[in-house]
């Protein structure tokens, strides 16, 4: 099973990213934000947390435009699973793979913390090693994830089982306490929270391992 | 040629950075300041011949997230 992690100019997860991929039995390459095209065969793109382009215009707004994005666009297009984590669900709206936006917090402050998430769905291959209605502990860490969608992108977004995390105590402002949401097919998920940073024993918490488990198992077997 | 673009968050998306700065003013003696929206301005130095339909595509697919934002263009 074979993952890529995109590095752009202000990327500062994607190490942690890999390594929490590679300790779940991937192979990993890293792919740098100028290249035209990924690596031949891989299955899951992960696009990690930072400040990609330093958060100028809007967050993950310049990184959409990248040639790698490009690939990255194709390829969830050609039902390719996509993980981006902070900066990358911000990226992942941007480039419209997601619905919805995500706005400064509605507290104005920069949030690095723990926090309860709670397991939404099992029903995708990133989050099938919870069970719906687990409360995990994932980190979170930035200064723009309240999510905003209209309410009828919420709406359709619930309807469809789509809403993959929540906060147990919204951080942000959040709209209808959403912290990560998967596409229609299933195969692109993004979040706010930092799942690789809870992925091993010395970061304090593992609550985050079993979607990296659960994920590297659901392909390896594809 | 120059031409002006004005970014703004949509009514009814939360400006939280507006908000700051409406209760700033409120401490500093200002009453009656009823609502402070934060936007942006960006100004393009384009070539001759460059259209408001060129800057409007600019905004499309860069400068505005038009899920959250409305924007504006000024040419000239």
């Amino acid at each position: 099973m074979r993952a890529a992690v995109v590095v752009f100019p202000g990327s500062n997860c994607d190490r942690d990213l890999a390594v929490a991929f590679e300790a779940a039995g991937a192979e990993v390459s890293m792919v740098w934000h100028k290249d035209d095209a990924l690596p031949e065969g891989v299955d899951v793109v992960g696009i990690p947390g930072g400040f990609s382009y330093g958060d100028y215009l809007r967050c993950g707004a310049i990184a959409a435009q990248s040639n790698i994005c490009n690939a990255v666009k194709a390829h969830a297009d050609r039902g390719g699973y996509v993980l981006g984590v902070c900066n990358g669900f911000q990226v992942l709206t941007e480039t419209g793979l997601l619905p919805g936006a995500l706005l400064r917090n509605a507290g104005l402050k920069y949030i690095c913390k723990t926090v309860g998430l709670k397991v939404e769905t099992s029903n995708s291959d990133f989050t099938a090693g919870y069970n719906a209605g687990d409360v995990i502990d994932i980190p979170i860490a930035h200064h723009d994830g309240n999510y905003f969608a209209d309410a009828d992108t919420i709406k359709r977004l619930q309807d469809a089982d789509r809403v993959a995390f929540t906060y147990e105590d919204n951080p942000n402002g959040a709209q209808a306490d959403i912290a990560g949401i998967l596409s229609a097919n299933r195969r692109v998920l993004g979040m706010m929270p930092h799942p690789e940073r809870a992925a091993d024993i010395g970061h304090g918490g593992t609550d985050g391992a079993a979607l990296f488990r659960a994920l590297v198992g659901a392909l390896a077997t594809a | 040629m120059k031409a002006r673009v004005h970014v703004m968050l949509k009514n009814g998306v939360l400006d939280p950075q507006g908000e700051a700065v409406r209760h700033a003013l409120g401490a500093l003696g200002f009453d009656g300041v009823n609502g402070v929206r934060q936007g942006k301005v960006i100004e393009l130095d384009l070539a001759d011949g460059a259209t408001e339909a060129d800057v409007t595509q600019m905004c499309e697919k860069l400068l505005a997230n038009t899920v959250i934002e409305s924007y504006s263009v000024e040419m000239g």
